[in-house]
């Protein structure tokens, strides 16, 4: 945590910028650069600077660590979910094509759901391990 | 002019990475390594992958160097001895040479008929957008193609963030038990 | 091979080559446990570096399907280097939890150190 205004009052201003930006990054990696991988880290980042400059304690009366703990699981779910659908829907694990009536849809829809469960998982894991190094006795 | 871009960037990674074995100073050596990886971030721009250097960029000058500046501020702020070792040295250079003597067997850097480019790539990018719907060939690669290797390092990374979890944080319960 | 020739076309190998060795000379070299992290990341993102120039080819553009665009990057090494990405950020996590640990019980994170510390036990 730090007292120096530059920082609190410029942290204030871009956090909802940078959590913005990784949700763009999320939800448009189909057309142009992103993804779930990067979405994560983003997002992590966001909360990252935001436990730095305002003192990790704040952010986890806002966000305690056991909601990343089962976000940690929940994005694994959500991918090994959509492959356990295309098989009660008589295809292969993991095959999209039956997910939708047009194939083409289908892939579409399968690679956004999964892209949002690694998301989910890459941004959970990296908000938990910065609180384990930030408060390791807690 | 990418050329130009590539070898300079090069050039100063190379001179980074002397510069973190020569300091002592640990929060130094945790700011270099962030710079190092901004600027192998600005290189994958360069060589027109612009997914791994967002990435790259997020991770290696975010995360990691917060995480090893976490690690630093636990345990202390300098390296006590860092003697020149001749022997590691030495096994350092010879293995390099070797490598550097096996590159010639590589091909050009950027042709178009290399090895590497000739296989698979290729149907992807012919027939990527066609079969997914998804420009980005990266994201149908990764998500579509490969759907199954990429659950196997999401689950590394489940796993990766639990073995954080067991070390750092359910410490206080591991002393309970003991009765302290 | 010649010096020249292999210059413009090997550059970037060679490089590559020192980065990985300046990371591999931290690593058997150092005793502290932070440097020898630092040195594997060093090894790491030279090896994240080959994959990249592997899959660059002259004149190309990034692997996001343009009309009228003929010649892309390769988007297979991209895709493993992106996962390695991150794969590797986590592992690096664990190694650090595991230093923080290692200095709360034997109160120093040098490699020497320790050894001397568990030979006298």
């Amino acid at each position: 945590m730090t007292d120096d205004v530059v920082l609190r009052v410029l942290a204030k201003q871009m956090i909802p910028f940078i959590l913005l930006f990784a949700l763009y990054v999320q939800f448009h990696g189909d057309y142009g650069p992103g993804g779930g991988f990067q979405a994560g880290v983003l997002f992590g980042a966001g909360f990252m600077l935001y436990g730095m400059v305002f003192g990790v304690t704040t952010l986890e009366r806002l966000f305690p660590g056991g909601a990343f703990r089962i976000g940690i699981a929940a994005g694994v779910l959500l991918y090994s979910a959509v492959g356990i659908a295309g098989v009660l829907l008589s295809g292969n694990f993991l095959d999209y094509n039956v997910l939708a009536a047009d194939p083409k849809a289908g892939q579409h829809m399968g690679i956004i759901v999964v892209e949002f469960g690694i998301g989910v998982t890459v941004a959970a894991v990296m908000i938990a391990a910065f609180y384990a190094f930030a408060r390791p006795k807690a | 002019m990418s050329e130009i871009l590539d070898y300079v960037l090069l050039l100063l990674l190379a001179a980074t990475a002397i510069g973190i074995v020569r300091l002592r100073g640990l929060i130094a050596v945790v700011m270099l390594s962030g710079i190092y990886s901004l600027l192998v971030a600005s290189l994958f721009i360069v060589l027109d992958a612009p997914d791994v250097a967002l990435t790259e960029a997020a991770v290696g000058a975010g995360a990691a160097t917060i995480l090893m500046l976490g690690t630093v501020a636990l345990t202390t702020r300098e390296e006590k001895r860092a003697r020149f070792r001749p022997v590691s040295f030495l096994v350092v250079v010879v293995t390099g040479l070797m490598l550097i003597y096996g590159t010639s067997s590589l091909p050009p850097f950027g042709a178009e008929d290399a090895p590497a480019q000739v296989h698979v790539g290729p149907r992807y990018l012919t027939e990527g957008y066609e079969q997914t719907g998804v420009p980005n060939i990266v994201t149908a690669v990764l998500a579509s193609y490969r759907g199954f290797d990429t659950l196997g390092e999401v689950v590394v990374i489940l796993s990766a963030g639990v073995g954080v979890l067991m070390l750092l944080a359910g410490r206080r319960r591991a002393q309970g038990e003991k009765g302290q | 091979m010649d010096f020249v020739d292999g210059f413009a076309t090997h550059y970037n190998y060679w490089i590559v080559i020192i980065l990985m060795m300046t990371g591999f000379y931290l690593v058997i070299a150092r005793p502290n446990m932070v440097k020898q992290l630092v040195g594997l990341s060093l090894f790491q993102g030279s090896m994240f570096i080959l994959y990249i120039s592997f899959a660059y080819v002259t004149g190309g553009s990034a692997p996001i399907i343009v009309e009228g665009e003929q010649s892309y990057a390769n988007p297979l090494p991209h895709v493993l280097i992106l996962t390695a990405i991150v794969v590797g950020i986590s592992t690096t996590a664990v190694g650090l939890a595991l230093v923080v640990r290692i200095h709360q019980a034997f109160g120093t994170i040098e490699e020497d150190e320790i050894h001397d510390l568990t030979r006298e036990d």
